[in-house]
Formats: structure tokens, sequence, C-alpha cells
């Protein structure tokens, strides 16, 4: 018998969750008002700028193309790789899903360390190929490097659909090419909107790649604001409008997604659809397959090695430069590691056990915190904490904080499994057994937690290693991250210097997907 | 004061008027329950599934509070009492055991006033108990659906409570293995003098089990007793067909008997005006009919021949009613033959009025 319980919320919970919800909306609060600051006048100037429209321009045409690109690479490899007679349809699935783990800007440092004068490609091809920069080097690199999110989405929507509903539509007299489109298609609507979503917020947030290939969106300009001619208001708008647009996809996102309710597919049939026999189309397919696993991973995994061993040993403080960079990301992303995970956990706790309107929102909050543009939550910060506290800005625990508030979401979802794993059942009766509360969570629950907490930090703690923008606004004066290294060296094309970060990284990536892959299990 | 001669005289469990609501201003999931169970009981509260019957265990643990009404245990009020207070051990359908302990760990969970070699020697002792001492050190998920069960009543039991909750606890067994463990557990409890109150929708079981049993339905307690007084006296309709079959039959009761469509049935109690009444399969019978008593004999047709072993069931026709009928083994009737309709047994009221 399910007994659907009304019991009051524990309030030390609650207020532990509501302070971390509070962590991730007063900073976004406080840009607003931050940015309402502004004379009448000098506000009205501030927005009607022509370059905002420009910059409007280009960020909404990054996105569209984007979006629009990923489409047509993650649709077909994701039909390939489960509605085919394709050999290896694993490895290829595990191969076209690692370029997720590559930051952008490590991608951008694979092509520039590929193209140009001194790039491995002309060597090996005797001539120049051209560096990619602007829009279609911003297009290009982040399609590379974002489809993966599309084609998960789709490929796990093409392998719950209801064969029978395909089989009905042929026996109906509609060929194969008109099934695909009057049936699949709309089938797949939900992942669809999914993927976007997750691509067009890795669109909305990216600096790296943006910056590195000079293409100037809202990310970019807001850098720009606050590196050179730091115009504390219009950073604050150019932050607003950019968390307006990240705001607008959200919400188009839920509506398409509200009007789809009833066209859902269960994922009842356990039947496995038909694969499609590929015949003499099975050679330009794996071609298909390889054009991003070389694009997004042989190109930078070559740039990688071709520039390591050219690595000046003399240069500044040689590899002890690396070690010191390596300590510094880590110094910054253990304690937030720990404090997401610290942070999750009343949160999801509440989520499960609780769940109402209020815990649901709480746990949306915390969402919201990974959906901002890491830029603009990173100024929000640094308004917010000039303004609320002083001694804070510019230290380190400012930077452990934007991180583990950013990367709570990443937390929230091991801990919140681990949890369905351990049902309230277990508490009782520990507490029946002569169990305070606390002791009954701590002895009955905790320990089926420790797994999945061990996860939220290791997935918070490999984010953080990898993290650019925050890291970039945030860091102490003088405080080098791989990350902000390779960032540094590779948009001064220093691209040897840069190599052995980049090698850090991408195996820190390398340990990031792996640990998705045994949480998936 | 005499408190030595009170706390003799209290019940184990005691409880009044327990209502609980899930939603403010909503129907009430258990409304006005009270019952006692005397020390060494084993109590039954029987009823379907979303009657209120798993709610007043938890309202008696403490894992809910009740909006209204009162729990004793052992003369001791304790309705605001957190569980871990109460001392009562409580045995969940699904067992819960801790799956990241051991069968000996969980065990002893619940032991923390004892330390070393007492502690060691309960466990032992309990495992013993339930024949669970070779599977110590395995972990709840190596242990069959049985052994998990009795795992976790040696878990309940291990503290020493003078009375065990016990929710379905033989819901999720097969049926061999059910009756074999009812009969284990229920000599346990006799054996530690336990009192016990089993939450079930299974009627034999409740029947089997308990000393004394309540029927439970919308949350309210429609009658309660001891087995066979609440099987052969029902006191309404649902009581009668929730335990056991039966055929509800309305007539005119006179006194120690009743004028009713079947013809006029002894009553086991005196009882006047419109009534209805409960009549069990197995205090009808059948024969053939004798073409003598023509219209005085109740004719009916065999609608449907159930046959069962140690029994044989009849669908039978009478007029415009069909009625269930038990008869023996070697009745003789087929779907379709003509028989006259025996009543043996008195008939019980259950309803009064129209």
């Amino acid at each position: 018998m399910v007994v659907q319980t009304f019991r009051p919320v524990p309030l030390p919970l609650l207020a532990v969750a509501l302070l971390v919800g509070l962590g991730v909306l007063l900073p976004l609060v406080y840009l607003g008002l931050r940015a309402a600051q502004a004379e009448p006048q000098q506000l009205a100037e501030i927005v009607l700028r022509p370059r905002n429209l420009q910059l409007l321009g280009n960020t909404l045409a990054l996105l569209l193309g984007v979006i629009a690109l990923t489409t047509l690479l993650a649709l077909p490899l994701a039909w390939l790789t489960s509605r085919t007679d394709l050999r290896g349809r694993r490895l290829w699935t595990l191969l076209l899903t690692l370029p997720l783990a590559v930051p952008g800007y490590v991608g951008v440092f694979g092509f520039f360390g590929a193209t140009g004068g001194s790039g491995w490609l002309s060597g090996l091809l005797g001539f120049t190929w051209p560096r990619p920069t602007g829009y279609l080097g911003a297009l290009g690199v982040l399609t590379l490097f974002t489809y993966p999110y599309l084609f998960l989405n789709l490929r796990a929507a093409l392998l719950g659909l209801d064969s029978a509903l395909e089989e009905s539509a042929r026996s109906l007299g509609y060929r194969g090419l008109q099934v695909f489109f009057r049936v699949v298609l709309p089938q797949l609507r939900p992942a669809l909107y999914a993927g976007w979503l997750l691509v067009g917020l890795h669109v909305l947030g990216d600096f790296g790649v943006v910056s590195l290939v000079r293409f100037e969106t809202f990310s970019y300009a807001i850098y720009l604001q606050y590196s050179s001619a730091f115009d504390r208001v219009y950073a604050a708008w150019l932050s607003l409008m950019l968390l307006l647009l990240t705001g607008s996809l959200l919400w188009l996102e839920a509506r398409l997604l509200k009007n789809l309710a009833f066209s859902r597919v269960g994922l009842g049939s356990s039947r496995l659809p038909r694969r499609t026999p590929l015949g003499y189309w099975a050679l330009p397919a794996y071609a298909f397959l390889l054009l991003p696993v070389v694009g997004a991973l042989v190109v930078p995994l070559v740039s990688i090695g071709y520039w390591v061993v050219q690595y000046p040993a003399d240069h500044l403080n040689g590899w002890e430069g690396v070690v010191q960079a390596l300590r510094n990301s880590a110094q910054a992303s253990a304690p937030a590691a720990l404090l997401s995970a610290l942070m999750a956990l009343p949160l999801a706790y509440l989520g499960v056990r609780y769940p109402s309107r209020l815990t649901r929102a709480l746990e949306r909050v915390a969402y919201l915190g990974y959906a901002t543009p890491p830029l603009a939550f990173a100024l929000a910060l640094i308004f917010f904490s000039l303004r609320g506290a002083p001694f804070l800005y510019q230290t380190l625990a400012l930077l452990v904080l934007a991180y583990a508030l950013h990367f709570l979401a990443e937390a929230i979802g091991p801990v919140r499994s681990a949890l369905y794993q351990a049902p309230p059942r277990l508490e009782e009766a520990a507490r029946s057994l002569g169990f305070s509360p606390l002791g009954a969570f701590f002895r009955a629950t905790f320990p089926l937690l420790r797994r999945g907490m061990l996860a939220s930090m290791a997935l918070v703690f490999l984010s953080a290693m990898k993290e650019l923008p925050l890291t970039f606004l945030l860091a102490p004066v003088g405080y080098s991250t791989l990350a902000t290294r390779i960032w540094g060296y590779t948009s001064e094309a220093l691209f040897a210097e840069a190599a052995p970060y980049a090698l850090l990284v991408v195996l820190l990536s390398a340990g990031f997907v792996g640990l998705l892959l045994t949480q998936e299990r | 004061m005499e408190r030595g001669f009170e706390k003799e005289e209290a019940p184990l469990l005691r409880v009044e008027g327990l209502t609980k609501r899930y939603l403010r201003g909503g129907p009430p999931v258990v409304e006005g329950v009270g019952f006692e169970v005397a020390p060494g009981e084993i109590f039954a509260l029987l009823g379907p599934s979303g009657c209120g019957k798993t709610t007043t265990l938890r309202l008696i643990a403490g894992f809910e509070r009740a909006d209204e009404g009162r729990v004793w245990l052992a003369g001791q009020e304790v309705t605001r009492w957190p569980p871990e207070r109460r001392g009562v051990g409580f045995v969940f359908q699904d067992y819960a055991l801790f799956p990241h302990l051991s069968v000996w760990q969980n065990v002893a969970f619940g032991l923390r006033h004892l330390k070393g070699r007492a502690r060691w020697a309960r466990v032992e002792e309990v495992l013993g108990l339930v024949g669970l001492t070779v599977f110590k050190d395995r972990k709840p998920g190596e242990l069959s659906g049985g052994q998990q069960q009795r795992v976790a009543l040696a878990r309940a039991i291990a503290p020493g409570p003078r009375l065990i909750l016990l929710d379905e606890p033989f819901s999720s067994l097969d049926a061999a293995l059910r009756q074999a463990t009812r009969d284990e557990v229920r000599a346990m409890l006799k054996q530690a003098g336990i009192g016990a109150v089993l939450v079930t929708h299974d009627q034999e079981e409740a029947l089997s089990f308990a000393d004394r049993l309540a029927v439970m339905r919308g949350g309210r307690l429609e009658q309660t007793g001891t087995p066979e007084e609440v099987y052969l006296r029902p006191r309404t309709p649902f009581v009668a067909q929730f335990l056991g079959r039966t055929n509800l039959i309305p007539g005119e009761a006179r006194g120690g008997w009743a004028e009713t469509p079947l013809g006029r049935v002894a009553l086991v109690d005196e009882a006047h005006g419109p009534v209805l009444l409960s009549l069990r399969p197995e205090g009808l019978g059948l024969a053939a009919p004798l073409g003598h008593l023509g219209e005085r004999q109740l004719e009916g047709v065999v609608l449907a021949r159930e046959f069962k072993g140690h029994d044989l069931t009849y669908r039978v026709r009478v007029g415009n009613r069909e009625l269930t009928v038990q008869e023996g083994p070697e009745s003789p009737f087929r779907a379709g033959d003509r028989v006259r309709l025996l009543v043996r047994a008195k008939a019980v009221v259950v309803g009064q009025g129209r």
C-alpha cells in the first residue's frame, strides 16, 4: 500500500536548503539591482546602443547556427548507431559521446595547433590550412563539442520508440523515408527539444571558444568590458541581457514540452526495432561517423601530442609551472566538490522525501545556477561580494563558492539516485529500534548515500578542474589554473606552452566520462 | 495512588479515538479507531487495502502523528512520543533490512544499550530463535524472502519489546512458505510472551494467526472479537462478506425466526422487523427434489460447480436469487441439474431495517 503522507518538512533541513537557494538567486537579483542603478539618461544610452543589437544578432546567429548544425550531425549519427546493422555500435556510441568531455577552449587549442603556418597540418599537407576564426570558427568548434548532448538524447529516444507504430505506418502504405518524417520524427520532438536546450545553454554560456576565435557575442563583450574598459553598469546590463536570453530559452523549452505532454511515448515495448541493413551505404555511413570523431577527438589529441614534445623545458619555471597550475586547480576544486555535495544533500533529501512545490522549486533553483551563463554568474558574484562581503572579493573562498553553486546541479543527481535506493522505511526501522531522527539518518540512510556522495564530489571536482570563465573572473590575482593557462597561451599562439596543460585537462575529462558511464550502470 | 496495581491491570496497548487525515480538511484515513491488546495477546487488524489499517499501525508506532485520539502502552500515554521512545518493535511489509549491514549487524542494530559479551549473547540467542545462526555473516541481499522475513522479525524482537507491530509480514512470501512461517512466528511470539498487532488483508491469515481481531473498513472498525465470534456472528454485511463467503438474504424477523424468500429461517439471536441475514454456504445444502413435496420445497437450478477436493461449492439459482452452497466432495449434482435447497444452520442478523 502506498501511503502518501503529509508531514511537516524538518526545519533545519529547510533552512539549509533555502540558504543554498538564496546563494544562487541573490547574486542574480543583485545584478538586476546594480543594473537598475543607472541614471535614466545613461540607462537609455546603454540599453539602446546599436552595439547591443549587433551582439544580440551575433549571439542569436551562433545559437541558431549551432543548433541547426548539431541537428544535421546528431540525427543521422543517432539513427546510424541505433537503427542500422552497423558494426561496433557500442564503440561508435562511446567515441561519439567522448567529445562532450573536451572543453571548448581545448578544442580551439587543438584546431589552432593544427592549422595556420605553424600547425602540424601544414607540414602534413604541404599547404597552410586557414585558422578557424570568427563566426565560422565558433560555429564549427561549438558544433563539434556540443553535438553529443543532442546525439545522446536522440539515440535514447530512437531506442525507446515503439516499433509497432512504424510497422503500422508501413502496413498503411508509407515507405521508409515517409515513415521517418511522418511517424518517427514527430515522436523525437521531446528529445530534440531537450537536446537543443542543452546545446543552446552551452552556446550561450560559452566563453572559451568565442573569446579565442574572437567572435563578439554577449559573453565575449562581457569579458571585454571586464578586462579592459571596465564599465560596471554596462557589464551588468550585458549580463542581464544574456540572462534574459537564457531565460527565454528555458521558457521556450518548457512551453514546447508542455504542448507535447500527450504525444510522449511510453517505453513499454520490449521488442527492439528492426535494424535497417545498410548495404552499399555502409561505407559512406562509416565515413560520416568518422567525421566528428576525427574533428573532435583525433585533431585535438594529435595537436596535444605534437606540441607536448616541443614543450620548451626552459620555459618560465618549466614543468614546475604545470604542477603549480594543477595544484591551484585542485586547491579550488576539491573544497568546492565537498561543499557542493554537502549542499546537494539537503536539497536532494527534501526533494525525494518531502516532495512539494517548495522543495521542487528549490531543486529548480539549483539547476538555474547551472543554466546561468558562468560569466554572468561570476559578474553577479563579484558585484554582490563587493557590496555585501568585500572581504571575500579576490579570495579563493569566493571562487570555491562560485564553483560549488554553479555545479550544484551535477552534485544533486547522484545523491538523489542514491536516496531512491534507500527507502524511508529504513529510517523508520531505525527509529523503532531506538534511534533519534538524526541518528536514524546517519546509521540507516547515510551509509547508503556514501557512493552517491562520492560520485557527486568527483563530478563537481572534475568539472571545476576544467572550468574557465568562473575562474577567469573570480580567481585571485596571479592565481592561474590549468584552464586559464591553456586559454592564455592559446590566445597568444604559444601552443607548445599550452600543450601539457591541455594534456592534463583531457586526462581529467576522460576520468569524468568514465565516471559518468559507471554512474549510468 | 496504587500505581503497582494499576500497572498490573493496564492492557499492553490501548488505542482510543484515533483519527488521522493526510490532507488538512480532507477525508480521514483513520477515524475513531479504538481497541485494546492484552499482554502476550496477538491482535489482527483485517481489512481491504486502503482501509487505513497500515496507517493505524504507523500511528501506534509513532511514524505518523494522530490528529485526534490517544495511545497508551502499558498504562503510559505515548501519543506524542517519538517512535524511538516507545520501545515497540516493527516488522515492515518489505522488511526494510539495512542492506549495508550483515544479518548479525542488522539484529544487533537496536541493541545499543548492550555492550561486548552481553550484546553478542543476545544476538546469538535471537538468531538461534529464528534459526538463522548459520547465515549471520550474509548480507540481506543474499537471503531468500523467508530468511529476510525472519531477520526482520529477529531485529524487531532483539531489544526485547513487549509489543511488536507486523505490517503484512507474510504477504511477500509464496503460498507454501507462508503457512509454515506463520505457524513458526506465532509459536515464537507465544513462547516469548510478546504481544503483537498484525495488519493483513488475508482473512484466513487473520483468523488462524490472531487471538482476537478487528475488521476495518473505510478508516473505522466494524467489529472486534475473537475469530470465532466475528466469523460466526458478523454484525454487518461487510464483515460477513469479508470473512469468508456468505449469502445475504433479506427477511422479516419474528423473534427466534424470520420469514425470508427461502422460507422460514431460524435466527441465532432474536430479532424483530425487517432484517438482512447472513447464511454461510456451509449452512446450506442440496438434495434431489422430491416429487411429492411440490410447491413446498425450495427448488433451484445448479449454475456452476467448483470442485476443490476437500469440499465442493455450487452456485445455485433459487427464484431470482443466486446462492453459494457448500457440500461434501461426493455431492453428485452438475450444472443444469434441478435441486432442492436445504437450510441447515441458523442465520445471523447483519442489518436491521430496509
